[in-house]
């Protein structure tokens, strides 16, 4: 963990983990559920790289927007999604954010400013701009924070619009979350560079490498890029670095990586260091932290419980919603 | 035999025909290109949500100076140069339309759509139904297509039967000045994303224009010409060249009818089959190569119809050769349908004999 004292609140702190173990729980369940064939398509997992989603929206305001990822669960219950319509969504059900039409890869909740996870690699990176330059001609007080992966980094999409942010000063943070890894491809052996936040000098803006599991880190970068945007200088680039520990989707059989690559980043377990953080502190004791958890998994059980009782979309409504 | 080199600059088919002197003077003479222009004039005066961007659309007007000018009225921030980025022009468009705004996005020719095709077709034509109808995304996506200008293979493809195959996507060919403005303002004012596909041949064309408020519904197609011996349904550039023939044919005792659908998607199929069984005979014509070109659904469409019972010959199809756009002169001509291959189509149609 960042060794400054950190600008959050131990109620913020507190409020971080119980995110990440909302998210953590939701996901866990996501799993189970698909190895059940309760879930069906496919599913990605953000497991190990809670502590980027929750930090980054905690240091945005509620009006802010974001843009999401085919890994976009824990960007959703960031932003402060409902989680038992998340669940409903998941198994398809009507009552859930998208009426069952959009699934995993395309959760949303437009209202709230959550402009929805995406299923292409880097689609979302033009939208995201394109709010930018929303919030600057209505002149709106809000930033457009736009998560993508180090996949997406090479991408068409992700140097077209990081030029056009960058020329137009959009008030756009762009969030990549290294996760080592584009489906089976190491980062290392995708791109030239020592690092994607160097990028950022290509465009004249700032880039910033910081630890994506550590709370604090993500939280500091993210609050600066948004005071950045928010004043008229413009986007910034942000490299979280991170791991997810679970496969790429449902077919992966994790032949690209080691298992001892994966204790090591478990090791550095973002919610075992918030938790850490916490106790050693004397902001929590452990047994507050274990009913924080516990609470977490009771909450997705609850969700999965209301998605299950949820009723079905009716076939005759198959056309609604493709025009408005 | 009409070319480049040869169109009538004048059309006034399918303008309005005001029936009161008052009514006289609330039409103008304009040419597409300059109808276009006011369409986007009169819909950013009126609506401060409404802004174009696109490659050289400020002060250079735009490759076929359709937006020329209108950046000393609106000024930079709403007539918005952008850099040569098809991915992100589209998808900024899409992004800014989710969020309240109206862009109005131009596409310097409709073959560089392909680089922004993933924003339009896997983003902006499905967010709100992904999104379980919470969405909207008010874009227009305007781009210049067909051959005819010697621009070769990468400037000159009809794409709309891309686009027409999309749900959540609306597809607009204006093919006269009145339809083009009166098009315009509806598409800029329809809550979903709408491709507006502009021939480049037509923007010099003539024809009479309402002033000021004047909308054609999205998915209504227009009789052009009325006649009972032949139907011609046409697409964009087709649609005053298949006039011209039956001007011809009319000399030699034939009265054939023009239908432009002007939208694809949604597409007026009662229009169409309405003219099919009128006349009993069809001729489809369009730029775009044959094969999956969008005359083929026309055909389906009628046939499948009740029309197919007064047929009294097999549909025909005119459109492009199974060829990219070549460069030269005499192989460009050859490559999409003139007017004498109209003409001999609807000779051709007229020979059969009712079963």
């Amino acid at each position: 963990m960042s060794e400054a004292v950190p600008a959050l609140s131990p109620e913020q702190m507190r409020c971080l983990l119980q995110t990440m173990y909302r998210i953590r729980a939701f996901e866990e369940k996501v799993d189970e559920l698909f190895m059940r064939g309760e879930v069906h398509g496919t599913t990605h997992l953000s497991i190990g790289e809670e502590a980027t989603a929750a930090a980054a929206l905690q240091a945005l305001r509620p009006d802010d927007y974001i843009t999401s990822t085919h890994r976009g669960h824990g960007h959703c219950i960031s932003k402060g999604a409902d989680l038992k319509l998340m669940m409903a969504e998941l198994l398809g059900k009507e009552t859930g954010y998208c009426r069952g039409r959009g699934g995993s890869m395309h959760i949303a909740d437009v209202a709230s400013g959550n402009l929805g996870a995406n299923g292409v690699v880097g689609g979302g990176i033009p939208i995201a701009t394109g709010v930018g330059l929303s919030i600057k001609m209505q002149g709106l007080d809000r930033v457009c924070l736009c998560f993508f992966g180090d996949g997406a980094a090479n991408e068409g999409t992700f140097h077209e619009s990081l030029n056009l942010a960058a020329i137009w000063d959009l008030p756009v943070i762009f969030l990549c979350e290294n996760n080592q890894y584009g489906m089976s491809m190491s980062v290392r052996k995708a791109t030239r560079c020592e690092t994607i936040a160097q990028r950022a000098v290509a465009y004249g803006i700032p880039g910033e490498r910081v630890d994506g599991n550590d709370v604090f880190a993500v939280y500091e970068a993210v609050s600066r890029a948004a005071a950045r945007a928010r004043s008229g200088q413009g986007p910034t680039l942000i490299e979280a670095v991170t791991y997810r520990y679970k496969g790429h989707s449902k077919s992966d059989q994790n032949r690209y990586r080691t298992r001892d690559e994966i204790r090591a980043w478990q090791e550095r377990d973002p919610i075992k260091r918030l938790a850490a953080y916490l106790r050693d502190h004397g902001l929590s004791t452990q047994e507050e932290i274990e009913r924080e958890e516990a609470a977490a998994y009771q909450a997705i059980e609850e969700a999965y419980q209301f998605a299950l009782a949820s009723p079905e979309p009716d076939p005759d409504s198959l056309l609604e919603g493709v025009y408005a | 035999m009409s070319g480049p080199s040869s169109f009538p600059t004048t059309i006034t088919t399918g303008a309005p025909q005001p029936s009161s002197e008052a009514a006289q003077s609330q039409v103008q003479e304009m040419t597409y290109a300059e109808a276009i222009r006011e369409a986007l004039r009169e819909e950013m005066r009126r609506d401060p949500r409404v802004f174009l961007m696109g490659e050289d659309i400020g002060i250079y007007g735009g490759a076929f100076g359709v937006t020329y000018g209108l950046i000393d009225e609106f000024g930079e921030e709403r007539v918005r140069d952008t850099p040569i980025s098809e991915a992100v022009l589209a998808g900024s468009a899409i992004g800014a339309a989710l969020t309240g705004m109206r862009p109005v996005a131009e596409f310097q020719f409709s073959d560089f759509m392909a680089i922004g095709m993933d924003q339009i077709v896997n983003q902006g034509a499905k967010l709100r139904f992904m999104f379980g109808g919470k969405a909207q995304v008010p874009v227009v996506f305007r781009a210049p297509l067909g051959s005819g200008t010697g621009a070769a293979a990468q400037h000159s493809q009809s794409l709309e039967a891309w686009f027409a195959h999309v749900p959540g996507l609306k597809v607009v060919l204006p093919s006269t000045p009145a339809d083009a403005k009166g098009l315009l303002l509806s598409a800029i004012r329809d809550p979903n994303p709408v491709i507006f596909l502009e021939h480049k041949l037509l923007y010099r064309y003539k024809g009479l224009v309402p002033r000021g408020e004047w909308t054609i519904p999205i998915g209504q197609a227009e009789v052009k010409r009325h006649g009972k011996d032949l139907t011609i349904i046409a697409l964009s550039i087709m649609v005053p060249r298949a006039l011209a023939v039956a001007e011809r044919l009319a000399e030699e005792g034939v009265e054939a009818e023009v239908v432009d659908p002007r939208t694809l998607r949604p597409l007026d199929e009662e229009t169409l089959i309405t003219s099919a069984r009128k006349t009993g005979r069809v001729l489809i014509v369009h730029e775009a190569v044959l094969t999956g070109g969008f005359g083929g659904e026309i055909a389906a469409r009628i046939a499948s119809s009740e029309a197919f019972y007064y047929l009294d010959a097999p549909i025909l199809r005119l459109g492009g050769a199974e060829t990219p756009i070549p460069y030269n002169r005499t192989l460009e001509r050859r490559a999409t349908p003139q007017e004498e291959d109209i003409y001999q189509a609807a000779r051709r149609l007229l020979q059969r004999r009712p079963l």
